[in-house]
């Protein structure tokens, strides 16, 4: 304690101290707690679901082809089951990664940069996937006859 | 040091092995760092000292100390596991120098010994401690009450009393907290000793800071920053469950919020 009388040096490494944490008196840290595990939960039922549909179920994986997918979406339950499985699947992951950035960002522009990427990802699949799900068309107007599936009768 | 005299003569007498406390040479690689060299940087420096069998890794760095380098910095103040001064990162886990008995590790390698992780080093293994103390100031670690004094002691059950129990055990040594992941990441994070004071104080039937406690932890750096890695109840010396009262503070929350 002697080096305190005379002159202290400033000692950088090998970590400086914090600068005051901001507080945020929100609850959204606690509902993304929660949604994490309702949505957890949700997921297994739809995903095995989905899984069982596709791959077991009647002829079994043979039984895909785009046929089989434009079948499925023309009933309003596989619209309603694949978006919320989209969603759900693509806020929970998101929200996963977010606070892995979280856990291992140590710079404030690293972690800046890793969740515009991050945002900008979710935003671009979220819109593209309910965009299809609603406006998919097996049989678009005006398309080449061996381009489309057989049940098609132009 | 007197105690330690005492043993080494009365391992002396050759003839009388029986009893006898069996001695062996350990050697400690530890982590220094001086402030004031010209180029402070951190180094690892080897000691090897003779110790025995019922001594523990801060008897063996008090003969470095005392014997051998005396710039050798680190704090200690009651050495029985009480005051929680001395918590050190010993062979990569956090525990308190003076309750780990040398025999208990691999002698047969150097004992690794490293200041605790995450808060800024001073000097060798002393670290500022400042952060620590700011997160577990800010959940108010006191009594909140309303109301009149009562005339008469605030009155408990003993099934209110052992409600807490397990979070007054709590010496602040900083093992939890500079076990953490999360709060090796940046430091932001209240960590795990803040939370285990401030269950301490929300669960006591007599406290009414319960709900000003629970917002503090609320917090975006707060209890919701948890992974539930049991770092921290794997590195308390007391044995505190404090992943447990982590989680029962975010149960706590919910039942508040829902």
């Amino acid at each position: 304690m002697a080096q305190l009388a005379t002159q202290a040096p400033t000692v950088s490494a090998p970590r400086s101290p914090r600068s005051g944490r901001r507080t945020t008196r929100t609850n959204y840290e606690l509902y993304g707690w929660v949604f994490m595990r309702a949505s957890g939960v949700l997921l297994l039922v739809l995903i095995f679901g989905h899984l069982f549909m596709n791959l077991i179920d009647g002829d079994g994986i043979n039984a895909i082809d785009f046929g089989f997918v434009a079948g499925k979406w023309a009933s309003p339950l596989w619209q309603v089951w694949d978006l919320l499985m989209l969603w759900l699947a693509m806020i929970h992951g998101t929200n996963g990664v977010r606070t892995i950035i979280n856990d291992y960002a140590e710079r404030t522009g690293t972690r800046v940069v890793l969740k515009s990427a991050l945002y900008l990802s979710f935003v671009v699949v979220v819109v593209l996937g309910t965009l299809v799900i609603f406006t998919f068309d097996p049989c678009p107007a005006g398309a080449p006859a061996d381009l489309l599936p057989s049940f098609c009768t132009a | 040091m007197t105690a330690l005299d005492t043993r080494e003569n009365d391992a002396a007498p050759s003839d009388s092995t029986m009893g006898a406390v069996p001695s062996f040479d350990v050697t400690l690689r530890i982590r220094r760092f001086n402030p004031d060299a010209a180029e402070p940087e951190a180094y690892w420096e080897e000691f090897t000292v003779t110790a025995h069998g019922t001594d523990r890794v801060l008897d063996a760095m008090h003969k470095i100390k005392w014997e051998v380098d005396g710039s050798l910095t680190f704090r200690r103040s009651c050495a029985h596991g009480i005051c929680g001064s001395d918590a050190m990162r010993i062979n990569g886990r956090n525990r308190l120098a003076c309750k780990t008995l040398l025999k208990d590790l691999d002698i047969s390698k150097p004992i690794l010994v490293e200041p605790i992780k995450g808060l800024p080093v001073e000097k060798d293994l002393v670290v500022d401690m400042e952060p620590f103390f700011a997160s577990y100031r800010e959940i108010m670690p006191f009594l909140i009450t309303g109301g009149n004094q009562p005339s008469a002691e605030r009155r408990q059950s003993p099934e209110q009393r052992e409600r807490y129990d397990d979070t007054t055990k709590c010496i602040l040594c900083a093992a939890c907290t500079s076990s953490c992941p999360v709060f090796w990441t940046d430091g932001q994070y209240f960590g795990p000793a803040a939370i285990v004071n401030a269950h301490r104080f929300i669960f006591d039937s007599r406290d009414e800071g319960g709900a000003q406690r629970l917002e503090i932890l609320n917090d975006k750096e707060g209890v919701w920053r948890c992974r539930t890695i049991f770092n921290c109840t794997e590195a308390c010396p007391r044995g505190i469950e404090v992943t447990k009262a982590i989680q029962e503070v975010k149960r706590a929350m919910i039942t508040r919020a829902f």
